[in-house]
């Protein structure tokens, strides 16, 4: 097993950090408008496709109902989060550990393959073989990395309207501002999804050896 | 049960420790300063007459919320209301050469803009109406600007909560091509409940910058002595003054 490079060590310790506080502060803001839409515009209960149930404030930033407060939050966490995204992004590409351990090739995607993770995932058999990551790692990492935080950013650009001017295309491949805002919503809780899945995985691999080898490193079974 | 009582207490801590960053002077100003990055990057991005989508007469939505004050009951605006608003003057004044008082009638006989554009509140939800009334800026060069004015701070007769509604924006979205004083909306005067007789749109900011009662227009040097110095009602309770994010 390679060790987790620097670069990676400190984007998931910043991002979870972000997406924590992102994910609070948001829910605040679902409580200031408890309903999603899809289209251009919605503002009614009869134009909604959910009525999102009240989140406890326990669960939100700040702690108690204050859109005002939730939204400096939102905001300012936006910029380490959208900008944390991109350098992983570019030293995963440059480093070669998007190549190497998280893109599939197309042998991973054979039934039969495939079928064998999901029984070795069943039986809590974590052994990785020849890679950094099985299948169903990489697909988890490549998703939450490929699209469910890239999407975070961009249906987050969709629902600012100072961004429309210039990011009108945006919005319109969304499906207009409401479509972008829901969408903001699902991207999110899929990312809580992983986030649970991630942590439940980690817990069941020996959560001390996983944390300390995602802090220091860990150390190189080759060397 | 036992699990989520530890989330529980694990959220409170967390948010507590937010809470306190939040309360240091170098945490506020953090909060702030987002709001200012924002705000740099929109403008580096977008050019200043760039436009806000309009949009076809078929995607009007079938009613127009209406938020915050609804039907003001303060001063004379119910008297002003069952007159119709025959003897309502909207007073442009502050930094200018020439202050002028408008009557509907004088704003009606200005060249008039029309679009229709979508309305987003500040808690998320959104709606699409056809708006009518003169550019901001037709009304600024008439009554010429002095070198001074930064921003337009825009009185209101709504007194909400006890107190009055202003707002402001500064000179790049006074100019903008869709900034208009609205007299009308989908054809017809506004709705009490929409701001008769008058509104300002500021198409590419939330709605709470719309200011609507509108009394008059006041160029100014600075927001700090106005209100609580924050530029508009909602900022004075702690909104982004600059509320295109």
């Amino acid at each position: 097993m390679k060790r987790h490079k620097l670069s990676t060590r400190l984007w998931h310790w910043i991002n979870l950090v972000c997406v924590v506080m992102l994910f609070m502060s948001g829910l605040t803001i679902s409580n200031a408008h408890p309903r999603l839409y899809w289209g251009d515009w919605g503002f009614a209960p009869e134009q909604a496709w959910l009525i999102v149930p009240r989140f406890p404030d326990w669960m939100t930033i700040p702690g108690y109902y204050s859109l005002a407060v939730a939204r400096d939050w939102h905001i300012l966490m936006a910029w380490p989060f959208a900008l944390g995204l991109l350098f992983m992004w570019m030293a995963m590409l440059l480093n070669r550990h998007f190549k190497r351990d998280i893109a599939t090739s197309r042998k991973d995607w054979k039934p039969a393959a495939i079928a064998a993770d999901i029984k070795a995932h069943l039986r809590l058999d974590f052994d990785h073989g020849q890679g950094k990551y099985n299948f169903l790692q990489k697909l988890a990492y490549g998703l939450v990395l490929g699209v469910f935080l890239p999407m975070m950013v961009f249906t987050g650009i969709a629902i600012s309207p100072g961004m429309e001017p210039t990011f009108g295309w945006l919005i319109e491949i969304l499906g207009g501002r409401q479509s972008a805002r829901s969408l903001h919503f699902i991207f999110a809780f899929a990312t809580l999804g992983f986030f649970i899945v991630h942590v439940v995985f980690v817990l069941l691999a020996g959560p001390f050896g996983q944390i300390r080898d995602m802090i220091t490193g860990g150390r190189s079974h080759e060397a | 049960m036992k699990r989520r009582g530890f989330l529980a207490v694990l959220g409170a801590a967390f948010v507590a420790g937010c809470n306190k960053v939040a309360e240091t002077n170098a945490g506020s100003k953090l909060l702030g300063a987002a709001e200012k990055w924002h705000e740099g990057a929109h403008r580096f991005l977008t050019d200043r007459k760039a436009l806000a989508p309009e949009y076809p007469r078929s995607a009007i939505s079938p009613y127009f919320r209406g938020n915050g004050s609804i039907d003001p009951q303060n001063g004379d605006y119910p008297q002003q209301a069952a007159e119709n608003f025959a003897n309502w003057r909207l007073e442009v004044r502050g930094l200018v050469e020439n202050p002028m008082t408008l009557s509907l009638d004088n704003i009606r006989r200005l060249p008039q803009r029309t679009q229709i554009t979508r309305h987003d509140c500040v808690e998320g939800w959104s709606a699409i109406g056809e708006w009518t009334g003169p550019q901001l800026s037709v009304l600024l060069d008439a009554a010429k600007l002095r070198p001074e004015a930064r921003f337009i701070v825009f009185r209101c007769a709504d007194n909400l909560n006890g107190a009055d509604y202003y707002e402001s924006v500064d000179l790049i979205d006074a100019y903008h091509p869709q900034t208009i004083v609205a007299h009308q909306l989908n054809g017809e005067p506004l709705p009490i409940r929409n701001g008769a007789p008058l509104r300002m749109r500021i198409e590419r900011q939330l709605g709470y910058k719309h200011a609507k009662y509108l009394t008059a227009i006041e160029a100014v040097a600075s927001l700090e002595e106005i209100g609580e110095g924050n530029g508009g009602y909602w900022e004075d309770r702690g909104y982004q003054w600059y509320a295109g994010i």
